[in-house]
């Protein structure tokens, strides 16, 4: 046994080993067969179906609308998370726990709900609708239902560091004579942009791929408003499982550039973490 | 000690005015109000519209009963065995050293990452018509795409992460001190993980099944791509959902996305208790 | 810039944190707030920062009443416990924040604020490390540059909190020696909170000590270390022994043995607060007070001894240099004869026409001159 250290503990080789086997069988295999099936083209034919232009307004839609909502959310979900650590208003537990509620609440539903709601007719859209906005089957739709699943991604990577960030350095900065304004542009927002953009790059990674919740509120026109993974289920429906793989491999390639990005975000904002805490630490036990 | 005091202290000296105060939670709970919980209130509105009656036809009627049935039983299927392998990728991960292990851990979160579209997708071209693993079961009877075994596979590929990613950090918090305290007092491996590990992390795992159930039932994207949506046969509660709607049977479509959202609720409403009440025994970053 | 404080209170939820402190702050003093952790002392300093709001009473700077003047225009440095760095700030950028915020014509140059930040490097002598990241520096580093931060907006009063408490003994006594010069250089008028009662001594003009949200003595170090104004701070000033005696015939008894000559014109119950090093063994034939050695501990310069008063069974501990010619006599088992070189007299019941809560009150204080 070279790579692992030597542990006291029993059980590592029958727990990895059925963790090896499972996540193989159910994931990476599975997955490796997209590329497989994508290889029996040749890179003219795969390139020919990327650039077809249904093709292509389908991913440039995804990754336009996810884009937009992330940063939407980015902002709107920053300022629910400082409402929530900082002030104390009526109902706080019980908004903050409805925070979670798309990661709960399945996507169809979601889509339905949403799609009632910003109808010509519905309680929203009625009176947006006079006023010549229209939400439902447009793109405006598609970045609804993409704020409303990504909200949760950011609210839950900025609250905690929000949380811990120490008053201290806001006290810091007033007494060294920054304004409120100076306090948050030059103390607060540096501090949180780890955690704001891997907040950014969830929420983002998580719209590309939506499907149930965009499809009912999109209208799905093709080359208007008809999402990539949509295009997919098309395509199977039709049997085209080519056409179907290769857009599903273009998918899953940017899905795993997002995944390295996130994981080198965290990295870094776990890294603001122990230094933080590497300041912290000794002067607890000072204190005892 | 007056420091902690000070900062629980609502009075502080470094804060909004009290109009941007009041300005920002408006902001912020009116955001909420919009993409959260109007969606949340119009599910149950739309379900009852047309009166209890029709609301309990929609739920009693045999198409209905059987997705409610078919989704009962491939979570019941797949949960535990997403719950079986994160406790054995848990105690690989956080109980040894070995190399490759952050590399692992990444790919446990992969299936985040994959639009659930793929998700089924990869089942189809595994096991569909013509499919690369066909051969494997074509001497069988055993039917995988636009059957049972085919969803429950689509919904363990999307809820394989959860119960190992909230496992993996408290199991990594907790250290080894415990187990190997256990061993040395002559316990041996069974009796370390039943009498000590697995008491530990009780309300860790309660969670994070918690989770995999909800997002198990209520999967849409994946599980729709392998069903083919036979009525009474292969839908799941979210299908039928769909499948009503579709057809302009609103009532009936948001009467059984009224369970669904019911359904959430608990998930949500449980999810909170363990927080406030068992916040200790479960990984940090639910903590609160 | 002088500080007084009038009358000031505070209480959170139901702790009484601050009751009735009343204050004056010399221009230019270097003033110790001790205390133990909980008697109201860091309170008391963010009261004065403007980091927390009084209940009651008044805070005068320079005999102009700052409670209405924002935290941002009251230049006042203030050293966080924690140092509160800006963690994605240069050394530099931390230390020149202060004047960067600047607004208007106030605002120097960038020259001229990069000059200014260097010069305060220069000062805390971090000239070198002006590009790290806070990350990058020892604890005494950090607080330095917590220092020079602090000292950029040329403060008109100082404030540390625990300023030494995250570091480790070495450190800490160097950057005391270190931060009475940089008082001396700037004569800012400088006030510090600390638990550690050798910190205190060692380092201000006064001591501030604080317990139970009051002030429990105000004084300079002789003050407060030769005439404890009452047990606790004796207690505070370092480790005690207590020993239960009755006051009687000019003399201090203790287990029917008289102990010590005392002119205390009192006849009662009191209690002898004596420190293990004023403790000495006296000759045979000398008043004093009978114990027996029960065991002996070297710890480097301090040799360390239990001792049992055979008449009562209480135990007490004494200390003394290893070099001192008593050492010799510590002997596991051995009897001997203590003298009370220095020591604090409190009568341990009220006065009988007082009906207010048993608080025992110093009645005098007794010191031998010859070693």
């Amino acid at each position: 046994m070279t790579f692992t250290s030597r542990s006291a503990l029993p059980g590592f080789h029958l727990a990895l080993g059925y963790t090896l086997v499972y996540l193989s069988l159910i994931v990476l295999i599975p997955l490796a067969g997209v590329f497989f099936k994508a290889t029996e083209l040749g890179l003219a034919e795969i390139w020919a179906i990327l650039r077809s232009e249904r093709v292509l307004s389908a991913l440039t839609l995804s990754f336009g609308t996810a884009l937009i909502a992330a940063a939407l959310n980015a902002v709107f979900g920053t300022l629910v998370a400082w409402v929530f650590v900082r002030y104390d208003f009526p109902g706080k537990r019980l908004f903050d726990a409805m925070i979670d509620l798309p990661f709960a609440l399945p996507t169809a539903v979601a889509g339905i709900a949403l799609t009632a709601l910003y109808a010509g007719n519905g309680w929203v859209g009625q009176w947006l609708e006079p006023l010549g906005i229209k939400i439902a089957f447009t793109q405006v739709g598609i970045i609804i239902a993409l704020l409303f699943i990504g909200l949760p991604f950011v609210v839950r990577t900025v609250e905690p560091v929000l949380r811990d960030m120490e008053k201290e350095l806001e006290e810091a900065a007033a007494l060294l004579g920054a304004s409120r304004w100076q306090t948050i542009r030059l103390v607060l927002l540096p501090s949180l942009l780890p955690s704001l953009l891997t907040g950014f790059a969830l929420a983002f990674a998580r719209g590309v791929g939506e499907y149930g919740s965009v499809i009912f509120i999109a209208g799905n026109l093709p080359y208007v408003s008809e999402i990539a993974p949509l295009l997919i289920v098309i395509r199977l429906e039709e049997f085209d499982y080519t056409g179907a793989t290769v857009v599903a491999a273009a998918m899953l390639v940017i899905a795993f550039v997002m995944l390295f990005v996130i994981n080198g975000l965290q990295a870094w904002s776990n890294r603001h973490k122990v230094r933080n805490q590497s300041l912290a630490l000794p002067v607890q036990g000072a204190k005892q | 000690m007056s420091t902690t005091l000070s900062v629980k202290a609502n009075h502080s000296a470094v804060t909004e005015s009290a109009g941007m105060r009041q300005l920002l939670i408006a902001g912020a709970l009116l955001f909420l109000l919009l993409f959260l919980l109007l969606p949340l209130i119009s599910v149950f509105f739309e379900a009852l519209r047309n009166g209890i009656g029709t609301y309990a036809e929609a739920l009693t009627e045999p198409d209905a009963l059987a997705a409610v049935k078919l989704t009962l039983i491939a979570a019941g299927i797949s949960v535990p065995l997403n719950l079986v392998f994160g406790v054995a990728a848990a105690w690989a991960v956080a109980k040894f050293e070995f190399r490759g292990k952050t590399l692992l851990i990444t790919l446990i979160d992969l299936p985040f990452s994959v639009s659930p579209v793929v998700a089924g997708l990869i089942y189809i071209l595994m096991f569909g018509a013509s499919g690369w693993a066909a051969g494997l079961i074509a001497d069988t009877n055993i039917q995988i795409i636009f059957a049972l075994p085919g969803i429950v596979l689509a919904t363990i590929f999307v809820t394989f992460p959860f119960v190992a990613r909230e496992l993996i950090p408290l199991m990594q918090e907790q250290g080894t001190d415990d187990e190997q305290a256990a061993l040395s007092l002559g316990a041996n491996g069974w009796q370390t993980f039943w009498h000590v590990t697995l008491p530990n992390v009780r309300w860790g795992l309660l969670y994070g099944v918690l989770l995999c159930n909800a997002r198990a039932m209520g999967e849409f994207g994946a599980v729709s791509v392998v069903s083919g949506h036979i009525r009474g046969e292969t839908n799941t509660m979210p299908l039928h959902v769909e499948i009503l709607y579709n057809e302009y049977n609103f009532a009936a479509a948001f009467a059984m996305a009224s369970v669904l959202a019911s359904l959430a609720l608990l998930t949500l409403g449980l999810k909170s208790l363990l927080e406030t009440r068992h916040g200790e025994a479960l990984s940090q970053s639910h903590k609160h | 810039m002088d500080i007084t404080l009038n009358t000031i209170d505070k209480q959170f939820g139901q702790f009484k944190a601050l009751d009735n402190i009343d204050l004056h702050i010399e221009s230019g003093e270097l003033i110790a707030l001790l205390g133990p952790s909980g008697s109201g002392k860091t309170t008391l300093l963010r009261i004065i920062a403007g980091l927390e709001f009084a209940d009651g009473g008044g805070v005068y700077f320079g005999g102009e009443d700052v409670v209405a003047i924002p935290l941002r225009k009251r230049q006042i440095g203030f050293v966080f416990q924690h140092y509160a760095l800006f963690k994605h700030m240069t050394v530099r950028d931390n230390v020149s924040f202060g004047l960067r915020v600047r607004k208007g014509e106030i605002r120097p140059d960038k020259a001229a604020i990069r000059r200014r930040a260097d010069e305060l490097l220069d000062l805390v002598q971090l000239s070198e490390l002006g590009d790290r990241y806070p990350h990058q520096l020892s604890g005494g580093q950090r607080q330095r540059v917590a220092l020079a931060r602090a000292l950029a907006i040329e403060p008109k009063v100082l404030l540390l909190d625990e300023p030494f408490g995250a570091l480790d003994a070495k450190v800490r006594k160097e950057l005391r020696q270190w931060l009475r010069e940089l008082h001396q250089k700037t004569g800012v008028t400088t006030l510090f909170v600390t638990h550690d009662q050798e910190e205190a001594l060692e380092l201000a003009d006064r001591v501030v000590i604080m317990s139970g949200g009051k002030i429990a003595q105000v004084g300079s170090v002789d003050e407060v270390y030769e005439r404890p104004a009452s047990p606790l701070v004796f207690d505070f000033l370092g480790s005690t022994n207590r020993i239960p005696a009755k006051l009687q015939d000019d003399h201090l008894i203790v287990g029917g043995q008289q102990i010590v000559r005392y002119n205390g014109n009192q006849t009662g119950n009191v209690t002898i607060y004596v420190r293990p090093g004023d403790l000495r063994v006296a000759g045979t034939r000398d008043i004093g007070l009978d114990a027996t050695v029960l065991n002996v501990q070297r710890t480097g310069p301090i040799v360390r001894a239990t001792v049992e008063i055979p008449s009562t069974g209480q135990r007490l501990s004494v200390e003394m240099p290893h070099l001192h010619h008593d050492v010799k006599q510590l002997i596991p088992k051995q009897t001997l004869r203590l003298r009370l070189m220095q020591f604090s007299v409190f009568a341990a019941e009220p006065d009988l026409i007082s009906e207010s809560i048993i608080a025992p009150h110093l009645i005098g204080r007794e010191r031998l001159r010859q070693a």
